[in-house]
């Protein structure tokens, strides 16, 4: 098992993806280029949190583009485990691989801070170590992370299960309370909350070391 | 031996958060405006103006261009409208 890590310009949160995967579950991890095009012996793809490109035009908009995101398309359409954190997250809606659009947090404010969330695995593979309702927290940091989508979107991803991760108290004005949402097929992930971030014990908690964990059988 | 110079456009597309869409910035803006003592702003709504040049054939493959980049990248259709404002040959075309 090796988790290829999608490096962009302007990703900050690819060494964390490292660290929560190397050195806190032994899972190996390999940095991809953006620029490249080969995913040879990855079993896993996480687009990492940060600002790739800047976030300019919009948040993901620019990587969405890159090479490697096409090949990371035809990964997930052969049911390749991808996992999008935050600007990852941002990107793959952009992409299209999952619905919506992540805009301007409702009070206009950066949030850094802890987010108490439910986890409703459903068919998520990502998230098969956890339980229907369990209440975990991971960080969020976002400016970006106000989930958009029509009533209708919105009702199908409710009644599909694909609604996953739901903030307990929703911090950035997202519709449903949305956190995070799977493919119909459960292998692709999308969230805006740091999983990374908490695995290690001196981060202040590991609710997140299971979703990684979920790598290894 | 010379060549005819490829025509040249520029363009101006403006893109716009649907109306369903909640603009917090723009909300902010409107709330600034009125304490700036500008009344009677009752809605102020953010959006983006990018302008374009490019060389096409005719006008025609020009807009067919600036549709499929505004499409696939400039607006994102889930949250943006975009709207072509203008579009015609460039001002120093031919120099």
């Amino acid at each position: 098992m090796t988790i290829g890590v999608v490096v962009f310009p302007g990703s900050n949160c690819d060494r964390d993806v490292r660290w929560a995967a190397e050195g806190c579950l032994g899972i190996p991890t390999r940095f991809l280029w953006h620029e490249e095009r080969s995913l040879e012996g990855i079993d896993a793809v996480v687009l990492p949190g940060g600002f790739s490109y800047g976030d300019y035009l919009r948040c993901g908009a620019i990587a969405h583009v890159s090479p490697m995101l096409s090949e990371v398309a035809a990964f997930a359409a052969r049911g390749g485990p991808v996992l999008g954190i935050c600007n990852g997250f941002q990107i793959l809606t952009e992409m299209g691989l999952l619905p919506g659009a992540l805009t301007r947090n409702r009070q206009l404010h950066f949030l850094c801070e802890a987010a108490p969330l439910t986890v409703h695995p459903g068919a998520c593979q990502w998230l098969r170590h956890y339980g229907e309702g369990e209440p975990i927290s991971l960080p969020i940091a976002h400016g970006e992370g106000c989930f958009q989508a029509d009533a209708d979107t919105l009702a199908a991803l409710e009644g599909e299960g694909r609604v996953v991760l739901r903030y307990a108290a929703n911090p950035n004005g997202s519709v449903g309370d949305v956190a995070g949402l799977c493919n119909a097929q459960g292998n692709v992930l999308g969230l805006m909350p740091h999983p990374e971030r908490a695995c290690d014990p001196i981060t202040g908690g590991t609710d997140g070391s299971r979703l990684l964990a979920s790598l290894l059988s | 031996m010379t060549f005819p110079p490829v025509p040249r456009f520029q363009a101006r597309v403006l893109v716009s958060l649907r109306p369903s869409v909640l603009d917090p910035a723009g909300e902010a803006t409107r709330a600034a405006a009125q304490r700036l003592g500008v009344d009677g702003i009752t809605r102020l709504r953010i959006g983006k103006a990018m302008e374009v040049e490019l060389e096409a054939p005719d006008l025609d493959a020009a807009r067919s261009q600036i549709e499929r980049l505004s499409d696939r990248l400039l607006a994102n259709p889930v949250i943006e409208n975009w709207c072509l404002e203008q579009l015609k040959p460039a001002e120093d075309a031919g120099s």
